[in-house]
């Protein structure tokens, strides 16, 4: 009988497992995607200066995106910059709330193509932050970014995407569960 | 030998009580097996009607019948209620019934697990099918649940499904912790693991499959819930989660998912053409080996379900060729299959014609397999009606005819009964022709483009759609006649011998048909050579 028992924990211990396994694929997931650029997937700030300023030149394009039927406006002031690789640039948003009551909002955004998303360095970013504005109220937001002057030579052009998610009813539950 | 003399119970045991409550607390394997296989016939016929709805709906262009919103309530109970009502618990029930007889052991390891491992499917599937009469319908958003379609665009009742899912997988996963205890601890003396029979190590592999998928299907449906529930960010972009990674968790689970919905099916087929080919099965290592990497293989292809969401072209790479791979231990199998009817004496009984239309059929959706495996090929096929025909040809005429095949096999073992040997095999013709009349045409449409899961198409395709729905009310229709053919074995039937079939060799077919209500009380002694697994 105790065979029975031992095999019935170890099964019981693997499921057990298995089912934390299922969560741990979450970091594993976002791990894998930065280590290999996928997705696109952009981390938050980081800080880098180059020495070797290189001499490429790389176009950079700028796209905004409401998510849904997000009102708010939201757009940056120039569609499009060429950069040299290694130099800092700024580049500014706008976030304009054109409704009538209060909103939180988060933009989200991605690089394609996907395996140059880790060349893309943003030194200043509003990626991942939660923007709260009041009725018609509007602010501008720099971006300051490096492009690595290690970016793939195959890559002449990156692609910096933003989508405005709005994340106001998102918010008010998880303070009401708390 | 330890076959009890007919009509004659062992003393020191009762028989089953009386009434309802033998089926409510029985914790005898042959009894909850037999629940098992009602409940998945019942469930076939809820599941299948969803799908006659589905046909009318597309009977013709244009929006007939039902309006979109609930076709696609259709589609999506259709998938669950066939996957985790139909094709699982048949196969459990099979598990139930035959791997304590085939082994020689008495019951089931854990026979109180048993009986609530059954218990809790009911409820699971009832709750789910009660979604259908609460506010918002049911769940709308496909079998595969991708998120955020069934999280931030999903109806209320998805929290009764994601409820309803882990009650099934807190099923499975109790069933299988018992299939495994019973395998590894109370084979009969001298069955060392290379002479189980077939079937039992089918169930051996599929049950360790279970346990390592149904729990991550546990996390995603837990996860879901949070983010729908509690404000987490999971699967919302929103709050920088990533609706990508809900398709990775899903298909780890999901690809594992279709072999446990197939590898017992290998099983059943295998000792179905052994019996009627009068020749043991030819490479039983080989088969034993081809199941266990088909069940490695499994776990690192996951992602080629989803070869357009924009994967690297490493990712591509990977995922097709460790795709294809997988044709190599299944070509094995079929081969196998082929060398058994080889020179054998081959006689064609019902279970017989449905096992050799399984290895046809099934090798049909194997090959489709492959066409999709094709990453840049998949870019063309992906959602569209060439990838319902490649499922369902591996599901049923693939997983339901090996079940077919197994009842007819073993219902006169279970019940001492002989079904209608005419009528079965009316009910094998009728399936087969209809099930290609309805599966087979799927592939030229899907080809030309038509989406799946849209309850509307364009002109074109409105032939072979007409054809389609025609033989699938027919398929329909003829498991009517099984549900009739296996109802009349059970009160009219002739009485069937232990051996049943001349060529059947294994444990259960040494007992009586049907075998007393407990078997192998004292094991069976492998080694005089008087019973041969």
């Amino acid at each position: 009988m105790s065979s029975i028992r031992k095999s019935v924990s170890k099964l019981f211990l693997t499921t057990v497992g298995m089912f934390l396994f299922g969560f741990a694929l979450v970091p594993l997931y976002d791990v894998f995607c930065e280590i290999t650029g996928l997705n696109g997937k952009v981390t938050g700030p980081t800080f880098s200066e180059y020495e070797n300023v290189g001499n490429r030149e790389i176009k950079i394009i700028f796209t905004t995106t409401n998510n849904d039927d997000m009102p708010w406006f939201f757009d940056s002031l120039k569609s499009q910059m060429r950069v040299k690789t290694g130099e800092q640039n700024l580049l500014n948003y706008v976030f304009t709330n054109t409704t009538n009551k209060p909103m939180i909002a988060q933009a989200i955004p991605s690089v394609s193509p996907g395996k140059g998303a880790q060349y893309f360095h943003k030194t200043e970013c509003f990626c991942f932050e939660q923007q709260f504005l009041e009725p018609g109220e509007s602010i501008t937001i720099p971006l300051k970014f490096v492009i690595d002057p290690d970016l793939p030579k195959d890559i002449s052009s990156l692609a910096l995407g933003y989508t405005l998610f709005d994340i106001t009813k998102d918010l008010i539950q998880k303070q009401a569960g708390n | 030998m330890s076959a009890v003399i007919e009509g004659h119970h062992d003393d020191h045991h009762h028989g089953p009580a009386k009434g309802i409550s033998r089926w409510l607390f029985t914790t005898n394997h042959k009894d909850i097996g037999s629940l098992y296989l009602w409940f998945s016939f019942i469930m076939l016929f809820i599941g299948g009607a969803m799908a006659m709805v589905i046909r009318a709906e597309l009977f013709e262009p244009g929006s007939q019948i039902v309006s979109p919103e609930f076709y696609n309530q259709m589609v999506t109970n259709h998938g669950l209620i066939m996957v985790f009502g139909v094709i699982m618990p048949a196969f459990v029930g099979f598990a139930n019934w035959l791997v304590p007889m085939q082994i020689g052991a008495p019951d089931m390891a854990l026979p109180r697990l048993n009986n609530l491992s059954f218990w809790i499917l009911p409820a699971a599937f009832g709750v789910l099918i009660s979604t259908f009469f609460m506010e918002g319908g049911a769940p709308n958003f496909g079998w595969t649940f991708y998120a955020p379609l069934s999280t931030e665009y999903a109806p209320p009742t998805v929290t009764y499904f994601i409820f309803a899912v882990h009650i099934m997988g807190a099923s499975s996963i109790m069933g299988s912790i018992n299939v495994i205890t019973t395998i590894l601890n109370m084979r009969a003396p001298g069955m060392t693991l290379m002479k189980m029979p077939l079937f039992v190590w089918t169930w051996l592999i599929t049950a360790y499959l279970l346990i390592a998928v149904m729990p991550v299907l546990a996390g995603a449906v837990t996860m879901m819930l949070m983010d729908i529930h509690f404000g987490t960010s999971f699967f919302k972009a929103g709050g920088g989660g990533d609706p990508v990674l809900f398709q990775h968790v899903f298909w780890f689970f999901g690809h594992p998912e279709v072999y446990i919905m197939i590898l017992p099916a290998f099983g059943i087929v295998s000792h179905i053409i052994e019996t009627f080919s009068r020749k043991p099965i030819f490479g039983y290592e080989s088969m034993v080996y081809a199941i266990a990497s088909i069940a490695l293989l499994s776990f690192v292809v996951w992602a080629h379900h989803m070869f357009t969401v924009g994967m690297p072209i490493a990712g591509e790479l990977f995922f097709m060729y460790s795709t294809m791979l997988i044709a190599i231990p299944t070509g094995v199998k079929v081969f196998n299959w082929l060398s058994t009817m080889f020179k054998g004496s081959l006689t064609f009984e019902t279970p017989m014609l449905f096992a050799i239309a399984f290895v046809a059929l099934f090798t049909i959706g194997g090959l489709s397999g492959i066409m999709l495996a094709i990453a840049p090929a998949d870019f063309q096929y992906h959602d569209t009606y060439f990838v319902v025909a490649h499922f369902h040809y591996v599901l049923v005429p693939g997983a339901l005819f090996s079940i077919i095949a197994g009842v007819y096999y073993w219902l006169p073992k279970w019940t001492g009964y002989m079904y209608d040997e005419f009528m079965g095999k009316t009910h094998f013709w009728l399936s087969f022709v209809s099930v290609n009349l309805t599966f087979f045409p799927m592939h030229f449409v899907g080809l030309a483009g038509m989406p799946r899961r849209i309850p509307d198409y364009a002109m074109q395709f409105a032939d072979y759609n007409m054809i389609v729905s025609v033989g699938a009310f027919l398929f329909g229709l003829s498991q009517l006649l099984f549900l009739y053919v296996v109802l009349k074995a059970i009160f009219y039937g002739k009485k069937a011998t232990g051996q049943v079939w001349e060529g059947a060799k294994g444990l259960e077919w040494t007992l009586d048909s049907p075998p007393a209500y407990h078997t192998f009380e004292t094991p069976p002694n492998l080694e005089s050579g008087e019973a041969k697994a």
